[in-house]
């Protein structure tokens, strides 16, 4: 690694604040860490003594338990605390909690959280460092980290790659972390989906927009689709899932006009025969497991250099 | 008024537009009310002479768009402590939403607030709701309101959703020469939003509201108006699409008129930074190509008002997700500073400062003030536009301390105010 490179973050809340330095460092840790995790012990002591929250105000699975695994694999301590078991249900303020948590003395808080910017908001009222496991439609760092992990191990490279991005860019936290991440790493990022679905000010982060699917597909190196989030539409953006799938769907067609070796990717979960068909997101070409997997390595890396664990 | 004594305000810069007036000059207040022609040989015995030089004497200012959360938020603002901010900030009069809890919506409510003014520093004039608890579906009865002291109707905070019932608003207050106060905001395209529609609330992934949230209310009512030949007074305009409307519905001779408030010459959405609550109101914080616009529109007589939209609120409704923090700022201290940052720059003359401060607010509302006249009410500010100070967080008179002004460097700012005749702040 760097001679005088040093990572200096307490926090990971959003893209915006990761510079090539950092992602590059947080690439090369989780990649030498993605090696525990095919041991037959796949325990290091790295963590051990740390305490880490798990502080999830959304249903989730696969995150919180893809930052349970890659902590207990490090041999930190982990506790979870979802949304129906916690106090904000009892009408308990998000400062409160974060207080009471900061009594307690953890050394790490993972939130997910329904409101833009909760992270930041928790960030100034613990010590704790805060990973953002996702807040609102703003952000999801360790998706995007573990996007560009999966992508570099695959083609060498992120500079100069085109990445297609096709769904629901406005309520997607994941493509807003991908598109500052894969810009800040020198791809090119094409996002497509119907306008309703596209917000104000994505040419300003970087992302080139396009009005039909083929033409962001069109040689492609990676091609992305996102799941169509039911439970975030709270206005009608499109007249049914069906004419979507029709004509914003990632299927076999649209596939093929990405370059011949290009990745097929999806953050999950996915509606199968709604943004992807099935037969591309079980294909050849598909990374989706590999993405999961990363995700673990990338997990253990950032809750690794944010705790500052020692080698 | 209690506690009046005479004054005689000597060498100050007389500032009075009604009357054409800007020239040193001296000004007797005497049993509440102004004396012009002063004659040296017989002044009262007791008489307090306060010599202004340098200062502005101006008629005193009226802040027309204000809450003061009492009745039911007393946590956040009182009817007392809300006048003691606005005389802080300059103002000898306010006048104060009905979106209390309950709205004031009857008589009652109007003359409870009419009744708890008696005890506030300077003079509180309600505002009646345009609908029953603001619901949009019957009118509030405006003649009992108006009896009882209330100077408008409006159900600010939220729109008059039904074109039908702003029609019908219009034409009954023309009974009572109501004017309707406005809040602009075509709900379906705002209600999912938490600050204005742009780069930026993509960036911080929080909901948008565009311009045309608020340009489609304004030409609605701008028609209504029309329709109704009744006035209307719109409030907080943010955009420079809502200001191009009223432009060129004054040039057809509607009968309407217009405020801003400071933030909105002052601010742009970059305010709300990482998530800072305090750059959270309603209407949003828009662009700098708005802000121009808002500032062309101070100076060219399409906007008639300053006003604060002082709206206190506590850390429960600040100290929260972005998204679920309550909307506004306080402003009342902080107001006449903040427009006299645009007489500094040039953009508007003391004079021009005066009408939209106290002429024309006295003029919408129909009420006294607005002028420095023989035998008018003696309710002066008087300005120091040089007085450097730091608005910082122990300095804040209200309640409520949700202001994006707090530690901000200011030149300029009351140093006398006087209620009739009595002094209400003396710096």
């Amino acid at each position: 690694m760097q001679g005088e490179y040093r990572f200096a973050h307490r926090h990971i809340i959003s893209m915006d604040d990761l510079s090539v330095s950092d992602i590059n460092h947080i690439l090369q840790t989780a990649d030498s860490l993605k090696e525990i995790s095919t041991r037959a012990i796949k325990k290091v002591p790295t963590l051990r003594g740390k305490t880490i929250v798990n502080l999830f105000f959304e249903p989730s699975t696969r995150t919180r338990l893809s930052f349970e695994i890659a902590a207990k694999r490090m041999s930190a301590d982990t506790y979870n605390i979802s949304a129906t078991t916690s106090s904000a249900v009892k009408g308990e303020s998000l400062i409160d909690t974060a207080r009471n948590l900061q009594a307690m003395g953890p050394d790490a808080i993972i939130i997910r959280h329904a409101s833009s910017g909760a992270p930041n908001l928790l960030k100034n009222h613990v010590q704790a460092s805060i990973i953002n496991a996702g807040d609102g439609t703003h952000q999801h760092p360790s998706q995007a980290l573990l996007d560009l992990m999966t992508v570099k191990e695959r083609k060498g490279r992120l500079e100069g790659l085109k990445v297609a991005i096709v769904g629901d860019i406005t309520h997607s936290r994941v493509a807003h972390s991908d598109i500052i991440g894969f810009t800040k790493m020198g791809a090119r990022v094409h996002v497509c989906g119907p306008n309703t679905m596209l917000p104000p000010g994505l040419e300003a982060m970087g992302a080139v927009r396009h009005r039909r699917v083929t033409s962001a597909v069109r040689d492609a190196d990676v091609v992305m689709a996102l799941r169509i989030q039911k439970e975030r539409q709270r206005d009608p953006l499109i007249p049914s899932l069906r004419e979507y799938a029709t004509i914003f769907g990632i299927n076999r067609e649209v596939a093929a006009l990405a370059r011949p070796d290009a990745l097929i990717m999806h953050p999950g979960p996915i509606n199968r025969g709604v943004e992807m068909s099935p037969e591309v997101a079980d294909g050849g070409q598909s990374v989706i497991l590999e993405q999961v997997t990363n995700g673990v390595a990338i997990r253990m890396a950032l809750l690794y250099l944010v705790l500052g664990g020692s080698d | 008024m209690r506690g009046a004594h005479p004054i005689l305000l000597e060498n100050g810069r007389v500032i009075d537009p009604v009357r054409g007036v800007d020239q040193v000059s001296s000004l007797l207040l005497l049993d509440g009310v102004c004396r012009l022609a002063v004659d040296y040989d017989r002044l009262p015995a007791e008489v307090e002479r306060i010599d202004l030089s340098g200062k502005w004497v101006m008629p005193g200012l009226i802040d027309m768009h204000v809450h003061l959360r009492e009745p039911g938020e007393e946590y956040k603002e009182t009817i007392v402590s809300g006048a003691q901010a606005a005389a802080a900030g300059g103002f000898t009069a306010v006048a104060c939403m009905p979106n209390t809890k309950p709205v004031l919506d009857a008589e009652a409510g109007i003359a409870l607030v009419a009744d708890r003014a008696r005890e506030a520093l300077v003079r509180v004039y309600p505002v009646g709701a345009i609908s029953k608890s603001s619901q949009g579906e019957q009118l509030a009865e405006f003649g009992e309101m108006r009896r009882a002291g209330a100077v408008a109707v409006s159900d600010d905070g939220r729109p008059v959703v039904s074109s039908q019932m702003m029609r019908r608003a219009l034409e009954y207050a023309g009974n009572f020469d109501l004017p309707v106060i406005s809040h602009c905001e075509e709900l379906s395209l705002s209600q999912h939003g938490a600050m204005n529609e742009g780069e930026l609330s993509t960036r911080l992934g929080l909901g948008g509201i565009p311009n045309a949230a608020e340009s489609i209310m304004v030409y609605r009512d701008l028609a209504l108006a029309a329709l109704t030949g009744h006035r209307l007074h719109l409030a907080h305009i943010s955009t420079r699409e809502s200001v191009a409307l009223i432009r060129w519905a004054k040039a057809q001779g509607w009968p309407v008129t217009a405020e801003t408030a400071p933030h909105y010459f002052t601010l742009t959405e970059e305010a709300v930074g990482r998530y800072d609550t305090r750059a959270k109101m309603n209407p949003p914080l828009r662009l700098k190509a708005d802000v121009d616009a808002v500032i062309k529109g101070l100076k060219d007589g399409t906007i008639d008002a300053i006003a604060s939209d002082h709206a206190p609120h506590g850390e429960l409704e600040k100290e929260v997700e972005f998204d679920r923090a309550a909307n506004g700022i306080i402003g009342l201290e902080t107001s006449l500073p903040l427009a006299l940052r645009l007489v500094r720059d040039g953009a508007i003359g003391p004079a021009r400062l005066v009408e939209l401060m106290s002429v024309n607010p006295a003029r919408i509302l129909g009420v006294p003030g607005g002028t420095l006249a023989e035998g008018g009410p003696a309710d002066v500010t008087v300005i120091d536009p040089e007085r450097e100070f730091t608005y910082g967080i122990t300095d804040v008179v209200s309640k409520s301390r949700n202001s994006p002004f707090l530690d901000w460097r200011f030149t300029g700012q009351a140093v006398l105010v006087i209620v009739g005749g009595r002094v209400v702040l003396r710096r």
